[in-house]
C-alpha cells in the first residue's frame, strides 16, 4: 500500500472512530444510568486519537528510518556481490542501482551488478512496504479496540484528550529545538573537519583570505589562505555603517511616532515604515548597486574622493535603511509600554516634553531599545544579498569605507557556489564561517536577553 | 499659619468648564481654595473632582481633545492666560498621583529631578541638602538615607508614594495636588501620609481628591462635594459632615449613594 493510501485510510478510520466512539458512549451511559464524566465529543476524540495517533507516528518514523536501513542492506548486498569495490565506487554503484530502479538510468549503462542490485532493492522495497502496511493496520485496529475498551460513563476522557494535546504541542516545540541542535551539530562536525586541514589559529587570526585549493599537487599558488579576519572586519564595518544610519533614524522616528504624532498620523506612518521590512533584500541589493553606489562614486569624484563603484559605504547605507523598521517598530513598542503615569509625573514636576522623553521615558525604555538594536545588529550581520551586490566580493582588510570589502555571509555563498568536492577545505571553510557567525549572533541575542531581564522595570 | 476663620484665598475658580471631546466633564465650577488648608474634593467616580484637580496645574492640557473654559487663578494670576508658562506653573503646583509613579532612577535622582530641571541647586552640596530636606519632610529620610542610590521602584508602595511626595515638594511648590494618594496603600502607609499632610499644610496649600469619607473628615479643613460635573456643596469639613445643606451630599456622605 502506498503512503498516501495509508494516510487516507488512517484519516478515514479516525473519522469513523470518532463517530463510533460518540455513539458508543451514548449507549453505554443510557444503559448504566450514571452521570457521564466527559462530554461525548471527548470520548469520540479519545477513540479517534487511540486509533490514529500511534500509527501516524510509526508511519512518520518509518518514512525517516527505512531508507537508512534499506541503504545499509543494499550496501551489504553489493559488497557480497563484489567485495573489491572501493568506497567511491560503492557510492557510484548505489546511486546507479537506485537510478536504474526508478527508471532514470537506461539499461545500456548498467552492468550485471547494477541489475542484480536493483532486483534486490526492489525486493527490499516491497518487503518493507508490506511490513509497513501490516504494522500500521494492526496498530490502528489495536488502538481502536483499546480506545473502545476504555469507554465508560465515568471514564475521564476529557483530561486524556488534554494530555494528548499537551504532548502534541510539546512535540512541535521539540521539533524546533531539535532542528536547531541538529544544525549546530552539523556545523560543529564539519568545522572540526575543516580544522583538520587548516589550523584554527590560521583561520581565526589569519589576515589573508583567498580560499582556493590545489587541483593538482604540484600546482603553483595552489595553497589557499583561510584567514577570516578580513571577512569579519568587512562584516563589522558594514554593520557599523548600517547602525550609524539605522539607530538614529529608527530611534527618532520611534520617538516621534509614539510621543509626538497624533493617532491618525501614527496609524498611517507606522505601517508605512514597516513596509520597509517587507521589501525583499534583493531589491535593496540592486537599489544599492545600481543607484546608491554610482551616486556615491560620482559625488565622491566631484569632491575629489576616490570611491570604488562597489563600496562598504553603499552597502552599509542601504542596509541601514533596511534595518530602520526593526529598530523603529520595536522601540516604538517599548516606548509605548512606558506607563503614562511616568510621563504625567515628569510633566507635573514642570518638565517639558523633550525633557520628559530624554530623562524619563527613554531611560525607562532603554533595555527594550538596547535589545532592539542588538537584534537589528544580528540581522545586519546575517544580511547577504545587499553586500554581494553593493560591496563586492574582494576580501580587502581595510578600514576605508570607500573601498570594496566583503562579509562572512557573502563568502559562504561564494564558497558553496560552483563545483567542488564536498570535503575540500574550500567547502568546509563555509561551515567554519557559519559556525563563527552563528556564535556571534547567538552571543548578541544572549546579551540582548540579559539586558532586557536585568534592567527591566516591572510596571504593574 | 492662617486662621481658619479668616483664610487667604489661594486658588479661585470661576465658571470652570471642561469638555473631553463632546462630553462635558465640568459644568461651570465656582470654588475658592484657601492657603494653608487641606481641601478635600469628594464625590462618586466620574463626578469631575479629578478633572477639576488637573485644571489647577493644567495637566488636562496633555489630554487630546480636552477643552477648558472659564477662569482659574492662583494668587490672582490667571493660570490659563496665554502668557503663563506651563512649566513654571507646574513647578509652583506639585502633584502626587493615585498610583505611586517613581521614575526608574535612584531614590536620590527621583527627588533631585525637579530641582535639576529647574536649576534650583547651584552645586552638589546644596542639591544634597535639598534632597535630604525633602526626604525628611516626606518622612522617608530615616528609611532610605543609607540607600539613596537604590532604585526608587525598589521601595514598598507606601514608601514610593512618600518618595513621590518628596519629589513634588523638592521643587518648593506653593500648592500640592493629591489625586487619591492613598488608594493604593495599606492603612498603615495611609496613616503615615495623612500625618504628613497635616504637617505639610503649614507651608503648602493642599488639594486632595479622595474616595474615603473618613480620610476627608480626618485631614481636611474644607470639603467640596462634586456630583456629575457640578459642585454641589462646599464649606468647612465639619459643617459638611455634620449638617450638609443638600440632601444629595448627605446621601453620599452617609453611604447611601456613590
Amino acid at each position: 500500500m502506498s503512503t498516501s493510501f495509508l494516510l487516507i485510510c488512517l484519516f478515514g478510520l479516525g473519522g469513523f472512530s470518532y463517530f463510533f466512539g460518540r455513539r458508543r458512549i451514548g449507549a453505554l451511559t443510557r444503559a448504566a444510568r450514571v452521570k457521564q464524566h466527559s462530554r461525548d465529543v471527548y470520548h469520540g476524540s479519545f477513540v479517534a486519537l487511540c486509533a490514529v495517533g500511534v500509527p501516524l507516528i510509526v508511519l512518520l518514523a518509518w518514512a525517516g528510518l527505512s531508507p537508512l536501513l534499506l541503504d545499509a542492506m543494499l550496501e551489504d548486498f553489493l559488497r557480497r556481490q563484489s567485495p573489491d569495490l572501493s568506497l567511491g565506487e560503492m557510492g557510484v554503484a548505489m546511486a546507479k542501482v537506485k537510478a536504474y530502479f526508478s527508471g532514470a538510468l537506461p539499461e545500456a549503462f548498467t552492468g550485471e551488478l547494477i541489475r542484480s542490485g536493483s532486483a534486490y532493492f526492489a525486493e527490499l522495497r516491497s518487503a518493507s512496504n508490506q511490513a509497513r502496511s501490516v504494522a500500521i493496520t494492526l496498530l490502528a485496529l489495536g488502538g481502536l479496540a483499546f480506545g473502545l475498551s476504555k469507554l465508560a460513563p465515568r471514564f475521564t476522557a476529557r483530561p486524556a484528550v488534554e494530555r494528548v494535546f499537551n504532548a502534541a504541542m510539546m512535540m512541535a516545540s521539540a521539533i524546533a529545538i531539535l532542528t536547531t541542535i541538529g544544525i549546530v551539530l552539523s556545523l560543529i562536525f564539519e568545522t572540526l573537519r575543516f580544522f583538520d586541514k587548516v589550523p584554527v589559529m590560521d583561520f581565526l587570526f589569519g589576515l589573508s583570505w583567498s580560499p582556493q585549493i590545489a587541483m593538482r599537487a604540484d600546482q603553483i599558488g595552489g595553497a589557499g589562505a583561510f584567514g577570516a579576519i578580513p571577512l569579519f572586519a568587512g562584516t563589522m564595518m558594514i554593520t557599523f555603517i548600517a547602525m550609524l544610519v539605522a539607530v538614529p533614524i529608527g530611534l527618532m522616528s520611534a520617538i516621534y511616532l509614539s510621543e509626538y504624532a497624533n493617532p491618525r498620523l501614527r496609524g498611517i506612518a507606522k505601517p508605512g515604515i514597516e513596509i520597509l521590512a517587507g521589501v525583499p533584500t534583493v531589491v535593496y541589493g540592486f537599489f544599492a548597486a545600481l543607484m546608491v553606489a554610482p551616486f556615491l562614486r560620482d559625488s565622491g569624484a566631484d569632491i575629489g574622493l576616490a570611491l570604488s563603484s562597489e563600496s562598504a559605504l553603499a552597502a552599509g547605507l542601504v542596509m541601514g535603511i533596511m534595518i530602520i523598521p526593526f529598530i523603529s517598530s520595536l522601540s516604538d513598542d517599548v516606548i509605548n509600554a512606558v506607563p503614562q503615569t511616568l510621563r504625567d509625573g515628569a510633566a507635573a514636576l514642570g518638565a517639558t516634553q523633550s525633557e520628559t522623553i530624554r530623562q524619563v521615558v527613554l531611560p525607562a525604555a532603554l533595555p527594550g531599545i538596547v535589545s532592539a538594536i542588538l537584534l537589528a545588529i544580528s540581522r545586519a550581520i546575517g544580511e547577504t544579498m545587499i553586500v554581494v551586490m553593493a560591496a563586492g566580493v574582494a576580501a580587502n582588510l581595510t578600514a576605508n569605507p570607500f573601498e570594496s570589502v566583503t562579509t562572512v555571509t557573502v563568502q559562504i555563498v561564494m564558497l558553496l557556489v560552483g563545483d567542488q568536492e564536498f570535503d575540500s577545505a574550500k567547502t568546509l571553510a563555509a561551515f567554519a564561517l557559519g559556525l563563527v557567525l552563528f556564535l556571534i549572533t547567538l552571543m548578541l541575542n544572549v546579551v540582548a536577553l540579559y539586558v532586557v531581564n536585568r534592567f527591566r522595570e516591572q510596571y504593574d | 499659619m492662617t486662621n481658619i476663620e479668616n483664610p487667604k484665598v489661594k486658588i479661585k475658580a470661576r465658571n470652570m468648564t471642561v469638555h473631553y471631546g463632546d462630553a462635558q466633564a465640568l459644568h461651570g465650577i465656582d470654588l475658592d481654595l484657601n492657603a494653608n488648608e487641606v481641601t478635600a474634593l469628594i464625590g462618586p467616580s466620574g463626578c469631575g473632582k479629578s478633572t477639576f484637580l488637573r485644571c489647577i496645574n493644567r495637566m488636562n492640557d496633555v489630554i487630546d481633545g480636552c477643552r477648558v473654559g472659564g477662569s482659574l487663578s492662583i494668587d490672582e494670576q490667571d493660570v490659563y492666560d496665554a502668557a503663563v508658562d506651563v512649566v513654571e506653573l507646574r513647578a509652583r503646583v506639585g502633584m502626587v498621583f493615585q498610583k505611586p509613579n517613581p521614575f526608574p532612577k535612584s531614590i536620590y535622582d527621583n527627588v533631585a529631578y525637579g530641582p535639576r530641571i529647574h536649576g534650583m541647586a547651584q552645586d552638589r552640596a546644596s542639591l544634597d541638602a535639598l534632597v535630604e530636606r525633602s526626604l525628611k519632610r516626606a518622612g522617608l529620610w530615616q528609611e532610605v538615607k543609607d540607600r539613596l542610590s537604590a532604585s526608587g521602584t525598589s521601595l514598598s508602595g507606601g514608601q514610593q508614594q512618600r518618595l513621590c511626595i518628596a519629589r513634588a515638594i523638592a521643587v518648593n511648590p506653593d500648592i500640592v495636588l493629591m489625586d487619591e494618594p492613598c488608594s493604593a496603600l495599606d492603612p498603615i502607609a495611609t496613616a503615615v501620609i495623612e500625618e504628613l499632610m497635616e504637617e505639610l499644610r503649614r507651608d503648602y496649600t493642599i488639594v486632595i481628591v479622595t474616595h474615603s469619607m473618613q480620610q476627608a473628615a480626618r485631614i481636611s479643613q474644607r470639603t467640596a462635594y462634586f456630583h456629575l460635573g457640578d459642585l454641589v456643596e462646599h464649606g468647612q469639613t465639619e459643617t459638611i459632615f455634620t449638617t450638609p445643606q443638600h440632601q444629595q451630599t448627605e446621601a453620599y456622605i452617609s453611604g447611601k449613594i456613590g
